[in-house]
């Protein structure tokens, strides 16, 4: 792929003992949305901390193989993880508003990053409020506690907030699943519209969803990419026997474990969660 | 033979309802004890005269408590002040910051120096905080509320250190990755965001260090001088409450009133402590709550 | 704009304050210990440990601390005794018998936390009140009383917390066998949770031995060794205190010792209740 934003190269990651990503081998395409699709468990979120590198924060994890952002390898030891970061705007599966006003909300990243301009700031913190579709429900109550809001808002202020630190990609971990149908159609909506000035990339177990929005599609399963390409090739015609079986909905354990011992592959006991 | 054992069940059940329910109603027992023998000095004194008059002479019928509470307070407020600071910045470090074999290791250890006997902090404070104190200022015998507050701070430093550590690392982890993700470093995320949200249980460790230092007796007794004044700096001896009362009993039955009034200082440090302890485990049993 | 360096830096200010903080006042405890033993060193003897004192001690006479040793010591395993026979009923009950959100379990629960928290001193004088009234003189049996109502609270919290990690699983077995709550509570949460127990009798005990402020008029002090529950009874705290508040440089000596003693008997404590939690936690089923 030519315009890959973000690419990986034999990325491994384990948890101790435990391997969650094997041999990552991937391309996500520049302005537009890709989905990172298969069953819980299989490493999905794992490979979406990789690119923002939250996964350092986790407990007794090593990493290995690369992981290109606009060319530059994002393990390497000189890079600057906190710009890194900016880069990427986080919607996690459940919004964690942080412990502020709505305003405060909008206006950290501006304030760690940029620094205070007040008249500035005020009117970024609209602008990403409109961006996210919830300026007119809350600008009368901007400086109260963004913890009273309803989930469905606190997902857009998290959306908001992310905005704010001007990324060029935006990251979702199941963006929508935490939320009422009336919400999670409104994140859609946002994310097909964001794609134009954004590349996007969600992890979903949500299989219309991810026909609704993708682009392009890669499909994981026991920390494996089984099968990754446009979105009209893998839901209409999915080459593999496993992909098949996902998107119609089926037991994939059988027809893995074949596979596994065709490839010479000894399948360890809960290997891959 | 089920019977036998049904039998047993409901008066086990009984005896531990008993207990249970007669722990509940301790707390009350010892505030209306102390309050019945301290009733006859408060029917004979107005209480603005016990608690704010200056004049301690129980020979003459004079109950001034002033110079007391006064010695309290200095001294506790000394305590904080110097105690405060190092405790909340070694909570943070040990829940943030420090390698788990830090951690693992320095806990254990801080359990242990709040279990050591308060008389030993007393020995070290005649031993070394005194004459410290003197050699800084030879006008004074050392004997001062500025080593009351020393030795209390280094008492009340591991419980407020442990129950603030606790409180800091109970914060979920999301709000420190919601930070993260927006590209804040660490000491930026625990300053916005995690700090913020265990605001209301380091208070509540802030106030219990403060009722354990006001109700401290042995180790304060030893090292401040006890003399009954109103202090008017650093290096003057004072006499706090809890040291009033150990001082005093023996003579307290020979004298009329004596009795009550020592009772009376200890019904006022009953009251205060239990306000302060009420308060602060308020504040923590909401914040299991949430967490739960 | 505040750029990254500034922000790392200020965060490496921060991050060796903590530190230093922390490590400070880590030292200034040992120090402390340090001292005090150092100091107590050389007037440990045989005769210290084994001798009540004789005549003329306060004076610089012959004798040791005997009387003050036996005294804590039978008085706080009296009040540890006392004090374990309402806590552990209480917070078996607690555990087994109520549900977990149970108001009434708060509300005791609550009750302990806030007895935790007033000073010993209270005690003391709660004590002298109750002593008073039944007149009662100070004596062994008086400290233990009020020493008993000084542990309670610190057993019982340490206890509740040892028993609420036993696995309401291991409850609920019990119970779906046909056994009542009384035999699910003593024969097998108590069982699994002994260590653990044992762990806050320690506590509770460590506490017992080392307070001086609730002793003082409830056990009053003696030369003698302790021989009935009637009399007045030394305590270690109490001799620590008085010897060093005689003007004998050689009297005071022996208060430095008697820390000593009592630091290693702290110390031991604190040891055997480590070793305790730590064979709990190894046999907790999970």
């Amino acid at each position: 792929m030519n315009n890959a934003h973000i690419r990986t190269t034999f990325l491994n990651v384990s948890y101790g003992e435990h391997p969650a990503l094997k041999d990552i081998s991937i391309d996500i395409p520049a302005l537009k949305i890709t989905a990172i699709i298969g069953p819980s468990g299989c490493g999905k979120s794992t490979l979406l901390k990789a690119f923002n590198r939250l996964l350092d924060l986790a407990d007794d994890v090593s990493i290995c193989g690369e992981v290109f952002v606009d060319g530059a390898n994002i393990y390497d030891k000189a890079t600057d993880v906190y710009s890194l970061r900016k880069k990427m705007g986080l919607l996690a599966q459940k919004p964690f508003p942080l412990p502020m006003t709505i305003y405060e909300n909008v206006a950290y990243g501006l304030r760690i990053h940029n620094g205070i301009d007040k008249n500035k700031l005020e009117s970024s913190v609209e602008h990403y409020l409109r961006e996210a579709n919830l300026w007119d429900e809350v600008k009368n109550r901007l400086h109260t506690s963004a913890s009273k809001l309803s989930i469905g808002q606190q997902q857009r202020l998290c959306l908001a907030r992310g905005l704010a630190i001007e990324p060029e990609i935006i990251l979702g971990d199941e963006p929508t699943s935490a939320l009422d149908p009336f919400s999670a159609e409104h994140i859609e909506k946002k994310l097909i519209e964001l794609k134009e000035r954004y590349t996007i990339v969600i992890v979903t177990h949500n299989i219309q969803q991810a026909m609704k929005l993708a682009d392009y599609v890669i499909f994981l399963y026991h920390g494996r990419v089984i099968e990754e390409g446009p979105s009209e090739k893998i839901f209409k015609a999915p080459k593999d026997l496993m992909t098949q079986a996902y998107i119609k909905g089926e037991y994939l354990d059988e027809i893995w474990l074949a596979k596994e011992a065709q490839a010479g592959r000894k399948v360890e006991e809960g290997e891959g969660i | 033979m089920l019977q036998n054992r049904r039998i047993k069940d409901i008066v086990a059940k009984q005896v531990m309802l008993g207990l249970a329910v007669l722990v509940g109603l301790l707390v009350f027992l010892i505030a209306f004890g102390l309050f019945t023998r301290s009733r006859p000095i408060l029917e004979t004194k107005h209480l603005s005269e016990l608690l704010f008059s200056t004049r301690w002479r129980p020979s003459e019928g004079a109950f001034g408590f002033a110079p007391f509470i006064a010695g309290t307070v200095w001294v506790t407020v000394v305590a904080m002040i110097l105690s405060v600071p190092p405790s909340l910045l070694s909570a943070i470090y040990l829940a943030e910051y420090a390698p788990k074999r830090v951690r693992h290791g320095l806990k254990p250890l801080l359990d242990m120096f709040s279990g050591v006997s308060p008389v030993i902090f007393g020995v070290f404070g005649v031993l070394v905080v005194v004459p410290l104190i003197k050699s800084l200022n030879e006008d004074f015998t050392g004997f001062s509320i500025l080593a009351g507050g020393i030795v209390l701070a280094l008492m009340i430093f591991p419980i407020m250190t442990s129950v603030a550590e606790d409180v800091i690392a109970s914060v979920p982890q999301e709000a420190r990755e919601s930070s993260f993700a927006l590209g804040a470093t660490k000491w930026e995320t625990i300053k916005y965001v995690v700090l913020k949200k265990a605001r209301a249980g380091i208070i509540a460790a802030i106030i219990l260090g403060l009722s354990r230092a006001f109700g401290e007796t042995i180790a304060v007794l030893m090292v401040i001088g006890n003399v009954a004044q109103m202090p008017k700096s650093l290096f003057d001896a004072a006499y706090p409450l809890p040291a009033l009362i150990a001082n005093n009993y023996g003579e307290m039955m020979s004298i009329p009133l004596y009795d009550s009034a020592l009772l009376l200082a200890a019904m006022i440090l009953l009251v205060v402590t239990v306000f302060f302890n009420v308060i602060a485990w308020s504040i923590l049993l909401r914040i299991e709550r949430q967490h739960a | 704009m505040p750029n990254i360096k500034k922000r790392l830096f200020e965060e490496k200010v921060f991050k060796a304050t903590m530190l230093a903080s922390c490590v400070s006042v880590v030292l200034v405890f040992m120090y402390m210990l340090v001292t005090v033993v150092i100091k107590g060193l050389p007037g440990l003897s045989w005769q210290m440990l084994t001798q009540p004192p004789k005549g003329g001690y306060y004076m610089g006479g012959e004798g040791g601390i005997l009387n003050a040793i036996l005294g804590s010591l039978y008085l706080a395993i009296g009040a540890t005794f006392l004090a374990a026979l309402i806590s552990i009923p209480v917070v078996l009950y607690l555990n087994v018998y109520l549900k977990k959100d149970s108001k009434f379990a708060v509300l005791v629960r609550f009750s302990f936390d806030v007895l935790w928290g007033i000073p010993s001193i209270v005690y003391g004088a709660f004590g002298f009140a109750i002593m008073v009234f039944f007149h009662l003189r100070a004596s062994l049996l008086a400290g233990m009383i009020t020493i008993a109502l000084l542990e309670l609270p610190i057993m019982s919290r340490a206890a509740d917390n040892i028993l609420k990690m036993v696995p309401h699983e291991l409850k609920e077995i019990s119970l779906s066998l046909g056994a009542t709550r009384f035999e699910t509570a003593t024969r097998v949460v108590f069982r699994q949770a002994i260590p653990g127990i044992l762990t806050a009798l320690l506590i509770g005990f460590g506490r017992g031995v080392g307070d001086a402020a609730s002793v003082l008029f409830t056990a009053g002090y003696t030369d003698s060794l302790p021989t009935s529950l009637l009399r007045p009874v030394a305590t270690l705290p109490l001799a620590i205190f008085f010897q060093l508040g005689t003007p004998f440089p050689e009297v005071q000596q022996r208060g430095y010792t008697a820390a000593l003693v009592l630091i290693f008997m702290i110390l031991a404590i604190s040891i055997v209740s480590r070793l305790l939690t730590a064979r709990f936690h190894k046999h907790t089923l999970r």
